[in-house]
């Protein structure tokens, strides 16, 4: 399969910068994969896990918590509001997120705020659940 | 003339306080490094967050308020970040003069302004002329390792006030890392969005875009995002050029106090042969007296 340019990155660091086959992207309308020559595009993201197929063997799955994700002749571009390894996500870090969304869906003051509030909160624990954590 | 005894404690203190800038001088040179690789590993997230920001805006004709402002300029905010700590060379003072100038020009034209200090040192620079005009003082002294989480409450506070009509433009004060020598103290406007580039790359890539959901529901939450991120990176810019600074003024300083001991040295021994030369006279005189 042809390979595109995909790059993550969060406020803090490039998590990933390289060439991959394919990238599963947790859209905010619905997952979408991304192949090579995919029309430009851009997606907000919801809480979920973005799959990166480097090849047909090797692939990498991370933890976003939410983000956009830009796709343009260059390739695909998630600028990922937080992302973490799903290899180091535990039941700790999953357990604060869903705290950490309560709370803002508890300070939520206007209804639509409470309803993307709730809508995050309920993907993250969809994906707890999916987990098995 | 100083005696012997004050030459030597003088020279005793003086190798005293060069220990201090050598080791602090060695501590901020440490720190530096690490600052300096969270600056620029911020770096791209900030690059490709502006080429977003420029394209889909590009495709908005009319923007949401936070891109075009509220159309007035007659409250400032300025959101001036110094560092917690001195003994840095100019590093704070160059940036609250910065900030001082601004602010007295837009007085001068009868605006109101506001300001927000971010770091104690450029508030303790600013109170003397603005007591009246901080607002409040935000104190990061006990972060370690600036983090995007320091930076969101700060961005957020800022976007709150803006809602609620607080101020119609802000701009953010702090210092440009280019290198261990050379910090550029620069003044951002964060509300109205800056968005650099936009006529050149409007022309290019924008026209074909999808957008899911709509342009202006991606805006609208890209936006606050974005100033976020440019307080973070300001903030973490800031803390490379803080470290920076402080370890080239510390090489001076320890510079300077070994030019010092140099000097006092040369004035002890030369003092001490003067003693010893006037005592052997003093004895080979009496000698031939006799």
């Amino acid at each position: 399969m042809a390979a595109f340019h995909f790059e993550l990155v969060s406020p803090e660091k490039l998590l990933f910068s390289g060439d991959v086959e394919a990238v599963g992207v947790p859209g905010a309308e619905g997952d979408f994969q991304m192949l090579k020559g995919h029309a430009p595009l851009m997606s907000m993201l919801r809480p979920g896990v973005v799959t990166v197929d480097e090849s047909a063997s090797k692939s990498t799955k991370l933890f976003v918590r939410g983000g956009f994700a830009e796709v343009s002749a260059s390739g695909l571009t998630i600028l990922a509001e937080q992302a973490i390894p799903l290899a180091d996500l535990d039941t700790a870090r999953i357990d604060a997120e869903i705290k950490d969304l309560e709370e803002d869906l508890a300070d939520a003051q206007t209804a639509e705020a409470r309803q993307a509030a709730s809508e995050k909160l309920s993907h993250v624990k969809e994906l707890k659940a999916a987990l098995k954590l | 003339m100083a005696s012997l005894k004050d030459l030597r404690n003088r020279i005793a203190s003086v190798k005293a306080t060069q220990k201090i800038t050598k080791a602090m001088q060695m501590v901020a040179a440490a720190k530096l490094r690490r600052a300096q690789m969270a600056a620029e590993a911020a770096r791209p997230y900030a690059e490709r967050m502006e080429a977003v920001l420029a394209n889909v805006a590009s495709g908005v004709t009319k923007g949401p308020r936070l891109l075009t402002g509220t159309g007035k300029d007659d409250v400032q905010l300025l959101v001036v970040c110094t560092a917690e700590r001195g003994l840095c060379g100019a590093f704070n003072s160059s940036i609250a003069r910065l900030a001082r100038d601004k602010a007295n020009a837009l007085l001068a034209q009868g605006k109101t302004v506001k300001i927000i200090c971010v770091g104690k040192k450029g508030y303790d620079q600013l109170r003397r002329q603005f007591e009246k005009n901080i607002i409040e003082l935000i104190e990061l002294r006990s972060v370690r390792q600036m983090g995007f989480e320091n930076a969101d409450p700060i961005g957020k506070k800022i976007i709150a006030m803006f809602d609620a009509g607080e101020f119609d433009v802000c701009t953010i004060f702090f210092s440009r890392f280019r290198s261990v020598i050379l910090q550029i103290p620069t003044a951002t406007q964060l509300i109205p969005a800056v968005i650099p580039g936009k006529a050149a790359d409007a022309a290019t890539a924008t026209a074909t875009y999808e957008y899911e959901p709509e342009e202006d529901e991606i805006l609208a939450s890209l936006l606050p995002r974005n100033i976020s991120i440019q307080v973070f990176r300001a903030l973490l810019e800031n803390a490379a050029s803080e470290q920076g600074a402080r370890m080239s003024s510390m090489d001076s300083a320890t510079r300077n106090a070994g030019e010092m001991i140099k000097k006092q040295t040369i004035t002890y021994n030369r003092t001490r042969q003067a003693m010893i030369t006037k005592e052997l006279i003093e004895i080979i005189s009496g000698a031939e007296a006799l």
